[in-house]
């Protein structure tokens, strides 16, 4: 343990802690802006790079930057000082000098950084004026950025290279020219960009944001010709609370519900059928492959892997087009959402298909683009019309005069709005698997399970694996979140050295609940965990807790898809991959 | 005999390389070929005077030779043993031809270490080198305890020379200490002050002194591999540099089981673009790893995580060439010389309005005033001494005031400005002390990687109001908006390129506030640099009313009825000078 003075405050800490860690276990708040540490997930930036947290400490002849500076025995150090304070000041009135500062019509407002700052320092007015950056703005199906707002804090550089493996960002150019973006300044959508959105949820300012569909909503539900139904993610219900001052992990399941029908939507379905249907699929597919392979067919290979994350479909598109057998060839539960809605649905109510308007609420930026795919749409009509972050349907809340607070609770329309425990878990890393696993273990052995935990493939680890006895077979599974964890298990795999027969792959940190659609975490790490457990609460809540046994699905297959991969099945619910690897970043 | 002819990038582009092809044909002509040598060693120093022609062995200095005057020479003085006097160096005060450099006052001060070998030897031939104790430090040292040698260079006092002065042999224990797989040896040839050279010549001049140094090194921390890290835009140093390693490798200098003793080590070159920003080390070894040149935050020292994450050790060239030195002559001999904090010697690039351009070395505490006036030779044209800029772009403009200190790099700092690589550019009363700040921060602005928000943003700050102000457009309070710019982005830059810009700003305003005060209150600049400050006038008692200045004038901004005085009306003029080229009568006046 390392003890060091910090505003005439003795503080004990471990050896390697840095100040800015050591003087917040003080209740010292020192304030930093491009420093993100999400703990426990690789999700870091520390590039000391703003100069906002800097300290003095005794002894140094320069102001040392608290977020990257390592407390030493004995160190003095003053968060305070006029030096400090000064200098702080003018480094963020330097900031400001380049900074558009439209802070009323920015879509940012209220949630950016940057501006929660320059309301702490007190600055009253632009004390230095000069040039400013004009960078490039890009509208792509999921991100919209406007770099003029970019601080160049380097948050996004360091989750589309060391957390996604990404590597589409960067900085181009020097001095005040520099920017961040794809080399040679191109446009994302030229790159490998898978989507992720993961350069969004960490952007603190405006920079880059959600492409905004709330007015494309609007509109719809405003059309008297239009019949709009919603179905929001499993991570959505245990998130949208806190953009209404709720504790994260509050689980919100029925004000979600009434919200969306106070919105104007004509039914409020949920993606968690979809997530059932999922596992009915995939389920069904890991089986057939599982009992093939086994047989010796050559034909055949494993892993199975998942393909419900969009922005790993589109990362394994571009950077394994090698290996587009393996995964999955069941949709995402919202695009089977879709693609049901459009038929069964449709055809059952009676709605012609062009009248119809299917939106998803997602805790997700990469499922705008998936909607946008030519293969999950018909003759130009998208199954899922277009997709609603999170975030943007809080705005849309408040902008409607709801009171989220005051809402009732209520329950999904029927029938695409019963779902089973097993979907609610879809949200978390992991969620997937233990779904999977619980409707495979039982159709594989024709036995009940004894525990439906699979606490193995649960948390916030990188990769984790586990190995399930299914009646004597040893089934070796292995789960794994943000996508340079995916890299490591795909280069294993091409390498012919991946000894798994199912695998699990969500591109965000934590899974979906990590999500770049879902309210800003802020680089606390405690969020992330208090969703997973709501998640996990959600699902010990249901009366049903395995997809093959949600009555909902039962009575879709019966009436309507015949058998999971069956004719029908394979035409609505299934896809296939393409090569995009002539792109490159 | 020999005929040395200078082949640094300097000389060559005064036709130095026709002037050896010129003596090759004329001693063929005159069948005297196999009978002199003609050498083409690295920079003399003496560029003013160049491109340089040396005779071996009376050591007779020609300057200014051009390639017609080789056939003189042969005939002359090869042949006939007769000096060609028109080619010597004339004393400017006694007006004597100097035939032997060592009587020039140019040479006369200066203390050759790092450049012992520059001038004197071919650098592409490693047996020169060798012949002059080049590879003894390596042998010897293969044969001592390591430790043994490690101490030898911390009790000589060496310190870095690309500008901070950390300690050299403390840099080389603390590599040492790291256990690690690989370590490396990296030299600094990313040279980056516009003006400076000193790495360049001795790279081009003495190859071999850096490669021995880095093998020492290397022997010292238990390093195997060197990396060079150089500039592509030196062309014939990366080619010295190739060729030595050559024959280095050739002779088992280099490589595998050096000299028998059982150490190995061997060398590669790496290309950096020329970005500024490089020289610093953990922006160099970014970049040598092909990644982006930005610096990062010490600690982590490259002595612990370096290139790839190894222990490296980087050096400047400058430093490595005084290491084999040291060593042959021993830690004594080198610390005897300089100052008590500041042992050895100094090379510097002395440039702007100065007499004697070159390349100088000096035992550190030498004075301004010595380097000035006895080595330099005094301000050009008689002009009168203002300022001189050293430690390049983040290096600080000192005054007359200073010209006795003795400098090292304690008083260097001490004043307000630094070491730094070694360039030291002499300004005289023409120069605008606000422009030649703005001239500097241009260079950082352009230079700055953009990473950390005060060199990023607060450099171009700055630089805007200096705009400002050279315009005219400054005010008072620029001054103090640019003092709490420049004090705010020197206490938190991340990295030395950022923490020492505004340096020349400081130390402008700090001993030329009077200047600064002149733009913005008065609307003067007093060296007639500011354009947009000067008024121009006619004299209504020179004028003849010839209209010669109003039929040039671009900007019609001059009437007037002929052979009455005429006007300049000071809003149309565009300050461009026509007029007074135009006047015979001298009567243009410009404030």
């Amino acid at each position: 343990m390392i003890t060091l003075t910090i505003d005439n405050r003795a503080v004990t800490v471990p050896r390697g802690t840095t100040v800015l860690d050591a003087a917040a276990s003080v209740g010292i708040n020192i304030p930093a802006l491009c420093h993100m540490d999400l703990k426990g997930t690789c999700v870091k930036n520390a590039p000391a790079s703003c100069r906002l947290c800097v300290v003095e400490i005794e002894g140094r002849r320069n102001l040392a930057p608290s977020c990257a500076t390592l407390v030493a025995e004995g160190m003095i150090v003053r968060t305070n000082s006029e030096r400090v304070v000064r200098a702080r000041k003018t480094v963020a009135e330097l900031i400001l000098s380049d900074h558009p500062n439209d802070c009323l019509t920015c879509p940012k407002c209220s949630d950016c950084e940057l501006q929660r700052l320059v309301i702490r320092f007190n600055i009253r007015r632009m004390t230095y004026k000069g040039e400013q950056s004009q960078r490039k703005h890009e509208e792509t199906a999921a991100i919209s950025r406007n770099m003029d707002k970019c601080i160049l804090c380097r948050r996004c550089e360091s989750v589309c290279n060391q957390v996604q493996s990404v590597g589409v960002l960067g900085a181009v150019r020097r001095g005040f020219d520099a920017t961040i973006a794809p080399t040679f300044d191109r446009m994302f959508k030229d790159t490998d960009c898978t989507y992720c959105g993961q350069c969004v949820a960490v952007c603190p300012t405006g920079a880059l944001m959600e492409r905004d569909n709330t007015d494309r909503l609007l509109d719809d539900l405003y059309d008297p010709e239009k019949i709009v139904i919603a179905q929001p993610a499993p991570a959505v219900r245990v998130a949208l609370g806190e953009e209404f001052g709720l504790e994260p992990g509050t689980i919100v399941t029925g004000k979600l519900a009434s919200s969306l029908r106070y919105l104007g939507f004509d039914y409020v379905f949920d993606t968690d059928f979809g997530a059932d249907l999922t596992i009915m699929e995939e389920g069904a597919e890991i089986l057939h492959r599982l009992k093939a392979f086994l047989g010796g067919d050559k034909r055949v290979e494993l892993p199975i892997m998942t393909s419900c994350c969009p922005a790993w479909v589109n990362f394994f598109e571009h950077n394994y087009p090698d290996l587009l057998e393996y995964p999955s060839s069941a949709k995402s539960p919202a695009q089977m959402f879709g693609a049901v809605a459009k038929t069964y649905w449709a055809e059952k109510m009676g709605i012609p298909r062009e009248k119809l308007v299917v939106v998803s609420i997602m805790p997700c930026l990469a499922k705008k683009y998936e909607c946008e795919r030519e293969e999950f749409s018909l003759n130009g009509n998208p199954d899922v019309d277009y997709s609603l972050s999170t975030r943007e349907l809080a705005r849309l809340i408040k902008r409607s005069n709801i009171d989220f607070m005051t809402l009732p609770d209520s329950d999904f329309d029927t029938p695409m709005g019963e779902s089973s425990g097993a979907a609610a878990i879809f949200g978390a890393t992991g969620g997937v698997m233990e779904a999977a696993l619980r409707t495979v273990y039982e159709v594989y052995t024709g036995k009940t399970l004894p525990r439906l935990e699979f606490t193995d493939v649960r948390g916030l680890q990188g990769i984790k694996e586990a190995t399930i006895d299914l009646a004597g077979f040893p089934l070796k599974v292995c789960v794994a979140h943000t996508l340079s964890n995916a890299r490591i298990l795909m280069d294993k795999l091409r390498a012919g050295e991946l000894d798994y027969h199912v695998v699990e792959v969500m591109a965000c940190p934590g899974g979906c609940i990590g999500g770049a659609g879902q309210p800003y975490h802020h680089g606390n790490v405690e969020i992330l965990k208090a969703r997973t457990r709501a998640i996990y609460r959600e699902d010990e809540g249901k009366p049903v807790r395995k997809s093959h046994e949600n009555p909902d699905i039962q009575q879709l297959y019966k009436v309507f898809l015949g058998e999971p991969l069956g004719e029908r099945s394979e035409k609505l619910l299934h896809t296939h991959y393409f090569n995009k690897a002539s792109k490159s970043s | 005999m020999q005929i040395l002819c200078c082949g640094g990038t300097g000389c060559k582009a005064s036709e130095s390389a026709k002037i050896v092809e010129n003596f090759h044909a004329s001693l063929e002509a005159h069948g005297i070929a196999g009978k002199v040598d003609v050498v083409v060693p690295g920079c003399f120093g003496f560029c003013e005077k160049g491109p340089i022609v040396k005779i071996i062995p009376d050591n007779t200095f020609y300057t200014s030779v051009h390639p017609s005057d080789v056939e003189e020479i042969v005939t002359s003085h090869i042949i006939s043993g007769t000096r060609v006097d028109r080619l010597l160096y004339q004393d400017p005060v006694t007006g004597q031809h100097i035939s032997d450099s060592k009587h020039m006052d140019f040479y006369r001060k200066q203390k050759r270490i790092a450049l012992r070998n520059c001038g004197f030897i071919d650098p592409e031939n490693i047996l020169e080198y060798i012949a002059r104790d080049g590879y003894k430090a390596l042998a010897q040292s293969l044969q001592r305890d390591s430790l043994d040698v490690l101490s030898d260079i911390k009790a000589s006092g060496l310190r870095g020379r690309g500008g901070a002065g950390f300690p050299t042999g403390l840099k080389w224990e603390i590599a040492r200490k790291f256990d690690a797989e690989e370590k490396f040896v990296v030299c600094n040839a990313d040279e980056g002050d516009p003006g400076a050279f000193m790495d360049r010549s001795i790279m081009e001049g003495d190859p071999n002194s850096v490669i021995e140094a880095m093998m020492i090194c290397g022997y010292c921390i238990n390093a195997h591999r060197g990396l060079i890290y150089i500039r592509a835009e030196y062309p014939l140093a990366v080619h010295r540099l190739k060729v030595a390693i050559g024959q280095a490798r050739e002779y088992g200098l280099l490589g595998k089981n050096i000299l028998g003793t059982g150490f190995d080590f061997d060398i590669e070159i790496r290309y950096g673009a020329g970005a500024f920003v490089c020289g610093e080390e953990t922006a160099l070894i970014h970049s040598m790893e092909g990644r982006r040149g930005e610096p990062t935050l010490k600690p982590p020292f490259p002595a612990e995580a370096g290139y790839f994450g190894r222990p490296t050790n980087v050096n400047n060239v400058e430093t490595l060439a005084n290491v084999p030195v040291i060593l042959t002559k021993g830690p004594q001999w080198f610390a005897s010389v300089g100052t008590e904090k500041s042992k050895g010697t100094k090379v510097f690039a002395l440039a702007g309005k100065i007499n004697n351009v070159g390349l100088i070395e000096v035992p550190m505490g030498t004075t301004l005033r010595e380097i000035i006036y006895d080595i330099g030779g005094g301000v050009k044209n008689d002009k009168k001494f203002k300022a001189i800029q050293t430690g390049g772009p983040s290096g600080g403009c000192l005054t007359e005031k200073h010209l006795d200190l003795p400098i090292d790099y304690e008083s260097l700092a001490a004043a307000g400005s630094m070491m730094g690589s070694g360039g030291m550019i002499v300004m005289d009363e023409d120069d605008c002390m606000v422009s030649v700040a703005k001239f500097f921060l241009e260079f950082t602005v352009g230079e700055s990687c953009g990473k950390c928000t005060p060199c990023r943003i607060g450099n171009k700050r700055m630089l805007e109001i200096l705009d400002r102000i050279t315009d005219g457009r400054g005010t008072p309070e620029d001054l103090d908006t640019l003092e709490n710019l420049a004090k705010t982005i020197k206490d938190t830059a991340l990295c030395g390129l950022g923490q020492t810009s505004p340096n020349p700003v400081l130390s402008t305003l700090s001993n030329f506030r009077e200047e600064y005060e002149e733009h913005v209150r008065d609307h003067i600049c007093r060296a007639h640099k500011c354009k947009s400050l000067l008024t121009y006038s006619i004299d209504p008692a020179l004028c003849k009313g010839c209209s010669a200045c109003a039929r040039g004038c671009p900007a019609e901004a001059i009437v007037g009825e002929v052979r009455k005085p005429f006007v300049i009306n000071p809003e149309k003029c565009i300050r461009c000078g026509m007029c007074i080229s135009r006047c015979k009568f001298g009567a243009i006046n410009v404030i």
